[in-house]
């Protein structure tokens, strides 16, 4: 099974057991939302991070499939194939 | 043998928390940050069950809101994995901040609230593990016209009387509402108290209350720092009058209440809505030792000028005879005061805006011989 990689800001290491990267497995597409499910199953509190209470993506986390922010595809339920990468990163804001 | 106490003073900020401590209330060693570049709204020091645990409302712009507690000041912190505070399924809301932490009393140990944003009440009956929404205030009818203050809308004040039945609640933009099950039912109780911003400025409800808080020996007596307005209640918040009389201008958000004493509260005046400044651009502190029917200035050790307010739950007392008050600027100050306001001096400065401070007595016995973790800050 190839697989989803979902990569986390060194930030959020630590709430995955300080691995840079987690793997979904999946022998055919995901949405974003399925492959956070899966990933963060174990980690609650890496979850909480990422979406809210509702399942919200929070304002000022941006996940990139394939370079693109999924904002400007199909939110959490745009698709991502086995081999693809899942990219977390924090949004430039605050002052 | 008595225990040698020790006073340990948690400064919350945009940027992370301060832990101060000091044997005396004049010296203070300051170490942190906890949490950089998470804003600190709220804190709880929790003495209770023979233990010091204190409770922070930690939030990232970009992780969201938590409940964090550490039984060892500080050296490590917990957060329960589910989170502490978290909306059930049906709600449809999501935590955005929590801006109250408040431990019960001394004879219901274990039991803390907890005031949030969007509006909500919440009890924990485990020290702040995990708490329940209360849901007699989150389906109260008047829900969908409670508006939201400049900072948000949240339930900020918290007061519960010795019977733990009789709940106080205030909220911006609301007002106070008040229970008398112990938060099953709720009715707004706000008249006499102005609502000049609003077409009908007597209403039911919607003011937007600053802060509240209880006479410590006067049963059914409230104090309410008011968006413009200083009040008193005598009949748990039937009826509310003005004591802003004496005082340099009405505006403000801090209210304290003696921990002991009938008659004594202070407030930090602020200019005015418009110009959110000490009158003058003086800071100084005002204190009345007769329910309002007068004030005292006390400016003792603050600065000659200062340009920066003073957020509502940015000022405490302890316990202690003397009280001691505290309260930190949205300039980075912190002042401490070990004779209720007589005279004040600098603990930190150049902080990060300060958005809460919370104070308490404990054991010498749990100050560490090396300080505090964290490095340490210079007043």
């Amino acid at each position: 099974m190839a697989g989803i990689s979902v990569v986390l800001p060194s930030v959020l290491q630590p709430l995955a057991g300080g691995q840079p990267l987690l793997t979904a497995p999946a022998d055919s597409a995901v949405t974003v939302e399925g492959v956070l499910d899966l990933v963060t199953g174990e980690y609650p509190a890496l979850s909480r991070r990422l979406r809210d209470e509702t399942g919200a993506v929070r304002r000022y986390v941006n996940i990139y499939v394939n370079g693109n922010e999924i904002r400007r595809l199909q939110g959490l339920a745009t698709e991502v194939s086995p081999g693809q990468e899942v990219l977390i990163i924090q949004s430039v804001a605050g002052g | 043998m008595a225990t040698a106490e020790s006073y340990v003073l948690a400064i919350g900020t945009k940027k992370g928390l301060w832990l101060a401590t000091s044997p005396d209330r004049k010296d203070w060693s300051v170490t942190g940050p906890h949490f950089l570049m998470s804003e600190v709204p709220s804190v709880g020091i929790d003495t209770r069950d023979g233990r010091t645990r204190i409770l922070v409302g930690v939030r990232s712009e970009h992780w969201g809101p938590t409940v964090f507690h550490s039984d060892d000041l500080g050296e490590t912190w917990n957060e329960p994995e589910q989170g502490a505070i978290r909306f059930p399924e049906g709600t449809e809301a999501a935590l955005e901040r929590v801006w109250q932490i408040h431990p019960d009393a001394e004879s219901r140990p274990g039991v803390v609230w907890a005031g949030c944003e969007p509006i909500s009440v919440w009890k924990s009956t485990d020290g702040g593990e995990h708490f329940e929404l209360n849901r007699g205030l989150w389906d109260h009818p008047h829900r969908g016209e409670w508006g939201a203050g400049y900072g948000g809308a949240a339930a900020h004040s918290i007061v519960i009387d010795p019977s733990g039945e009789k709940v106080h609640v205030a909220m911006s933009t609301g007002g106070v509402y008040r229970s008398l099950d112990g938060g099953s039912s709720w009715e707004p109780r706000n008249k006499g108290i102005s609502a000049y911003f609003m077409p009908d400025p007597n209403p039911e409800f919607g003011q937007c209350v600053h802060k509240i808080a209880a006479d410590a020996a006067v049963d059914g007596r409230l104090y309410a720092q008011n968006h413009h307005g200083v009040y008193r209640s005598d009949d748990d918040a039937d009826n509310w009058e003005s004591i802003a009389e004496g005082l340099p201008a009405d505006f403000g958000f801090v209210m304290l209440t003696h921990p002991r004493r009938a008659g004594t509260a202070w407030v930090i005046p602020l200019k005015a809505d418009g110009e959110r400044i000490p009158p003058e651009g003086k800071l100084a502190v005002h204190r009345t030792d007769d329910a309002g029917a007068s004030w005292k200035r006390l400016d003792d050790g603050l600065p000659r000028a200062e340009y920066n307010s003073v957020l509502r739950d940015a000022a405490c007392v302890d316990s202690a005879e003397p009280a001691g008050v505290y309260f930190g600027t949205r300039g980075g100050s912190v002042y401490a005061s070990a004779d209720e306001g007589e005279h004040f001096a600098e603990v930190a400065s150049h902080l990060p805006d300060v958005l809460c401070v919370r104070a308490a007595s404990v054991s010498q016995a749990f100050i560490p011989a090396s300080g505090l973790p964290g490095a340490a800050v210079n007043a």
